[in-house]
């Protein structure tokens, strides 16, 4: 931790140098570090969406948690507001950083009913006057996220998917954050409501100005919903840049590939471009490459990339790359 | 190409005919849209729970036998106007002569009674070997053991959910250090407690007087200490597994950054979860309890004479199996209605409740 | 080259009993495979296009039995098969990959044994043959070292290499349908563009059909010569990938092509189709999809449309479709009195 470290008060939420390790056991009494987290830098400005995409294993959603605290990192720092987030003042921030979840079905209580889920946050912060008020204000969520009125005494188990992912979208708006992690929060929805659930993120967004730090492992949603993208490889980042910089003029060779694999909804695109195809696995997070992790995979790869990691530089109009060769 | 559909072989320039009436090429409204698209009815987790419990056969037949036996313990001690203890009197005089009578047979006295005018209650179950009602004596049997099965799966249920609990959510060093306790516990000869201390507690506790307590006899209260002691083992296994599992629901996570407290989320998201589990393990630690309660006595470390259990009046009746093959009969009757219902009714509420079997 | 339709699906219906009710899964689908082509088979969940699968393989879950409808393989209905027969179909002739490649390959034994196995059932080869066989098969879907490999088990490979190996033991016996369920849904995008990648270069080698059953679209437009879009249990459209990605005419499949992000919706709103998913225990009478369909109409709600042929030659059905077929003269109506 570096408790000198200046948080930029240009920035809602800034993190420096995060790292997570959980330990593993290997053997009868060796424990090694998983490094899910290793070193990763970022900064979300205000109303700003802030795509993080990577394969999965990468470190992602041990990021999102370690952000909003469900997690206690190893080291690092992280500022909501230029204030540092610790044990102490978790507390008190708990209303302004929120999170939807990846899992529909696992997300919501089943014993719970849709008013009592959303409603949950307003009483344990006790964000309401009475009774009357707790349920107006309830009600507002579900209008706000289009969810009807009538359905406030259902349990979540009688709803879609769509509409499940909905309740829980509504929950974390009901204390009014001004920042949400959203992990994986349209993966597991089909096409046509996934386009539903990220129209409304973007109103959402337009309305009440929060920012969202976006995880997802599918490049088109994160290219559409992001302002900017970054770029994660085995608990590092190795990219980050504006949305359409990245997917224009990606540089380096694993988000090359990434792009690339994409599969466009085209038939002509899709079977006539030319893919990089990336040879192999991703190495065990418990073994992890010396170097850059990437460079068992990377056609680019030198003796350099096995002694030392690239640091994160500037290319040019925010555009970070952390290689060697590019 | 080959065709095996109608409408490939459909030429492709020729027009298809159709009988529509054009007018339906309107535009539908929203309402109109609406009412092809229904939500189902409303159920909660209970009543759609109880809907399923309802149409299962097995499970509702054990209830009405548990609700028949119910009734029958407790209305039967009321009517029937013989005692669990006491020897048949006619007219105030004892009937030395009603000794192991088969069902439904009257004495001599009591014949010259019912001659004479009077009126007697018939002995639906005959009588035992010392003259009593054998029906009232497995009444009262029928009423100790149940009892014992009830009281034995609360203790269980208490101690086992509190520390199952307590080393489910904490985890870690106290969940380490609590579950090793289980498993020196399980590791306890279970019978050989109950012998010892038994004994020990016969030296230590001369009952007198009329209590429960001292009715029951010291053989009843090891028992119970036993139960209390060892058997809630599994249950607390159970209990810790289940939070284990709920605990890593993204909705338990959900609260936490909502800023709920660990007693919040223990009360309103992880028991309401695993409430419906223990509740079956409960139902069906019963028969077990019962089990064991009717072995002891059946080895007459149970309740105290003259108190009978439906152990005690199975072993009882083991020594005329031969003449009087009814007296073992019925209480063995009793024993396997009982634990057979328990068990069918915890496999019934097993699957309408438990929610891995649901989706 | 000789068109020859191995596999055709006459009016499927598949049901399963639950405590709710009869769920429809699939409700009177048809359609053709060509040896050696891909099929797409592209859908959300619920639609049916697994079961449909299922279906032909006759895997159904307890519960779930085909209604009525035939399935033709080489001119002869399968649903009347006995199992026996059934038996030697799956597998010889007809394999299935699944989703999950880490549930789909058994812990306890090696690579080796579960390809040896799958290769001693259905064909002559033994002992030391069927090893042959199991390394020959390794290698043929990539998978380096095969000798060593194959002595390994299942936790020692990664979920693309099992996927590579669940592929391999389908197609050990050279069947003539290769039926993938989501094949590349589990993996990651680097890995599934390996699979795809692979999948495409055997289906050249080897020549078997396959149908492919998928929710992504961007696979469905990578892989498949020819598609068919459920919805509800339903064919909407069946054609080519172009007639499908680029002359939509069923008002499902417009929707769902708008729906998709793409490289050039950044900063536009999406079109969402609106609604929530069909409700498989209260089916509308009409055209599944009309309660969530902008373009509705009054007989869309009241009566099923037919499949007709759409103006640009391939197969929807979808009454908007019909009214456009109406305008170019390709229908006659009768007004009904």
């Amino acid at each position: 931790m570096d408790m000198n470290y200046k948080p930029n008060p240009e920035y809602l939420v800034e993190v420096n140098d995060l790292k997570m390790y959980f330990p593993v056991k290997t053997g009868l009494f060796g424990r090694t570090p998983l490094k899910a987290a290793d070193g990763v830098s970022f900064a979300i400005r205000p109303g700003e969406t802030l795509g993080l995409v990577g394969e999965s294993g990468c470190g992602k959603t041990t990021v999102g948690r370690a952000l909003i605290r469900l997690y206690k990192p190893t080291d690092g720092d992280i500022f909501f507001e230029g204030k540092r987030v610790d044990d102490k003042s978790i507390g008190g921030l708990r209303k302004d950083m929120q999170m939807v979840f990846q899992d529909p079905y696992s997300s919501l209580n089943p014993r719970m009913t849709v008013e009592d889920i959303i409603g949950e946050p307003l009483d344990v912060h006790k964000m309401y006057t009475s009774r009357e008020d707790r349920r107006d204000q309830i009600l507002n969520l579900m209008e706000m996220v289009g969810l009807n009125a009538e359905h406030a005494t259902r349990y979540a188990h009688e709803f879609s998917g769509g509409q499940r992912q909905r309740i829980g979208i509504a929950r974390a708006l009901a204390t009014k954050p001004k920042f949400i992690v959203c992990d994986e929060a349209v993966s597991a929805l089909d096409v046509s409501i996934q386009a539903q659930v990220i129209n409304m993120f973007e109103d959402l967004q337009k309305q009440l100005g929060v920012a969202y730090l976006f995880i997802a492992h599918d490049l088109l949603v994160v290219h559409h919903i992001s302002h900017r993208i970054a770029v994660m490889y085995l608990g590092k980042l190795v990219e980050t840049a504006d949305s359409d910089e990245l997917n224009a003029n990606p540089v380096h060779p694993y988000t090359q590939s990434l792009l690339s694999a994409v599969p466009h909804p085209d038939p002509k695109t899709a079977k006539n471009s030319k893919r990089i195809i990336l040879e192999g696995d991703v190495p065990s997070p418990l073994h992890m490459p010396s170097g850059c992790p990437f460079r068992t995979r990377c056609r680019f790869a030198t003796e350099q990339c096995a002694k030392e990691m690239p640091q994160l530089t500037d290319r040019g109009n925010g555009h970070m790359v952390a290689c060697w060769n590019k | 190409m080959d065709k095996t559909y109608d409408v490939d072989q459909m030429p492709k320039k020729n027009p298809l005919s159709l009988q529509i009436d054009l007018s339906k090429f309107e535009k539908a409204t929203d309402e109109e849209k609406k009412q092809a698209d229904v939500m189902s009815e409303s159920t909660s987790f209970f009543k759609d729970g109880m809907r399923k419990l309802r149409k299962n056969p097995l499970a509702m037949f054990s209830i009405i036998v548990l609700v028949l036996i119910i009734l029958m313990i407790t209305i039967v001690p009321v009517v029937v106007p013989y005692s669990y203890s006491d020897i048949i009197t006619v007219n105030g005089k004892r009937d030395k002569s009603a000794t192991n009578m088969a069902p439904f047979k009257y004495s001599k006295m009591e014949q010259q009674y019912i001659d004479e005018g009077g009126k007697v209650f018939p002995h639906i179950m005959g009588t035992d070997e010392l003259g009593r009602d054998y029906f009232v004596r497995v009444a009262y049997g029928t009423r100790i053991s149940l009892l014992v099965g009830v009281f034995a799966s609360v203790i269980v249920l208490i101690i086992g959910v509190l520390y199952g609990s307590i080393a489910g959510y904490f985890g870690g060093k106290v969940d380490l250090i609590m579950m090793r306790i289980v498993d020196i516990i399980y590791s306890l000869p279970d019978l050989l407690m109950i012998i010892l201390l038994s004994v020990v507690l016969n030296e230590v506790l001369k009952f007198d007087g009329h209590g429960i307590l001292a009715r029951l006899g010291t053989n009843m209260i090891s028992l119970f200490i036993v139960f209390g002691l060892l058997y809630w083992v599994g249950m607390a296994r159970l209990v810790r597994g289940q939070i284990l599992t709920i605990k890593k629901n993204e909705y338990v996570l959900a609260a936490q950054v909502s800023g709920a407290k660990s007693s919040r989320i223990i009360r309103r998201h992880i028991l309401p979860n695993c409430i419906s589990v223990i509740i079956i393990s409960a139902a069906l630690q019963i028969p077990s309890a019962i089990f064991t309660e009717s072995f002891l006595s059946f080895i007459s470390l149970g309740v105290k004479a003259p108190m009978p259990s439906l152990g005690s009046l199975a072993s009882a009746a083991r020594s005329g199996i031969t003449t009087y093959t009814y007296k073992l009969i019925f209480p063995a009757l009793m024993i396997g209605l009982i634990t057979l219902a328990f068990n069918l009714l915890g496999d019934g509420l097993r699957d309408a409740f438990d929610p891995k079997l649901r989706r | 080259m000789a068109e020859e339709t191995i596999l055709s699906v006459v009016d499927l219906h598949t049901s399963f009993t639950t405590d709710k009710g009869e769920v429809k899964a699939v409700n009177g689908i048809s359609f053709n495979l060509t040896a050696g082509k891909i099929l797409g088979i592209v859908g959300e969940s619920g639609s049916g296009k697994s079961v449909s699968a299922y279906s032909i393989m006759q895997i159904l879950e307890k519960n779930g039995s085909i209604k009525s409808g035939q399935i033709l393989y080489k001119g002869e209905d399968i649903t009347k098969w006995p199992e026996s027969k059934m038996r030697d179909f799956r597998g010889k002739r007809c394999s299935i990959i699944f989703q999950d490649p880490m549930t789909s390959l058994n812990p306890v034994f090696t690579i080796g044994y579960q390809l040896e196995e799958a290769i001693k059932l259905h064909t002559d080869r033994r002992g030391k043959e069927a090893r042959d066989r199991a390394v020959e098969m390794l290698e043929l879907v990539g998978v380096n070292e095969p000798e060593k490999r194959i002595k390994q088990y299942p936790f020692e490979f990664s979920g693309g290499m099992r996927q590579r190996v669940m592929i391999a033991m389908a197609l050990a016996c050279e069947p003539d349908i290769l039926i993938a369920d989501e094949p590349t849904t589990a993996l990651d995008v680097t890995i599934q563009a390996q699979i795809l990648e692979l999948m495409k270069d055997l289906q050249a080698k080897l020549g078997m059909a396959i149908i492919m059953v998928t929710h992504d679209l961007g696979v469905i437009a990578q892989m498949a010569d020819e598609i068919i879009v459920m919805y509800g249990g339903r064919v909407c459209e069946r054609g080519t990938a172009e007639d499908i990605f680029y002359r939509p005419a069923h008002e499902y499949t417009k929707g769902l092509l708008r729906s998709i992000p793409s490289v050039d919706t950044m900063g536009q709103r999406l079109e969402p189709i609106s609604g929530t998913p069909i409700n498989l225990l209260n089916m509308p009478k009409g055209c599944a999809f009309c309660p969530r369909c902008d373009a509705a109409m009054k007989i869309c709600l009241e009566q099923q449309p037919p499949e007709t042929r759409t103006v640009d030659g391939h197969l929807a059905a979808c009454w908007q479709a019909i009214r456009t077929e109406m305008d170019a003269g390709m229908v006659r109506v009768e007004q009904k009195a």
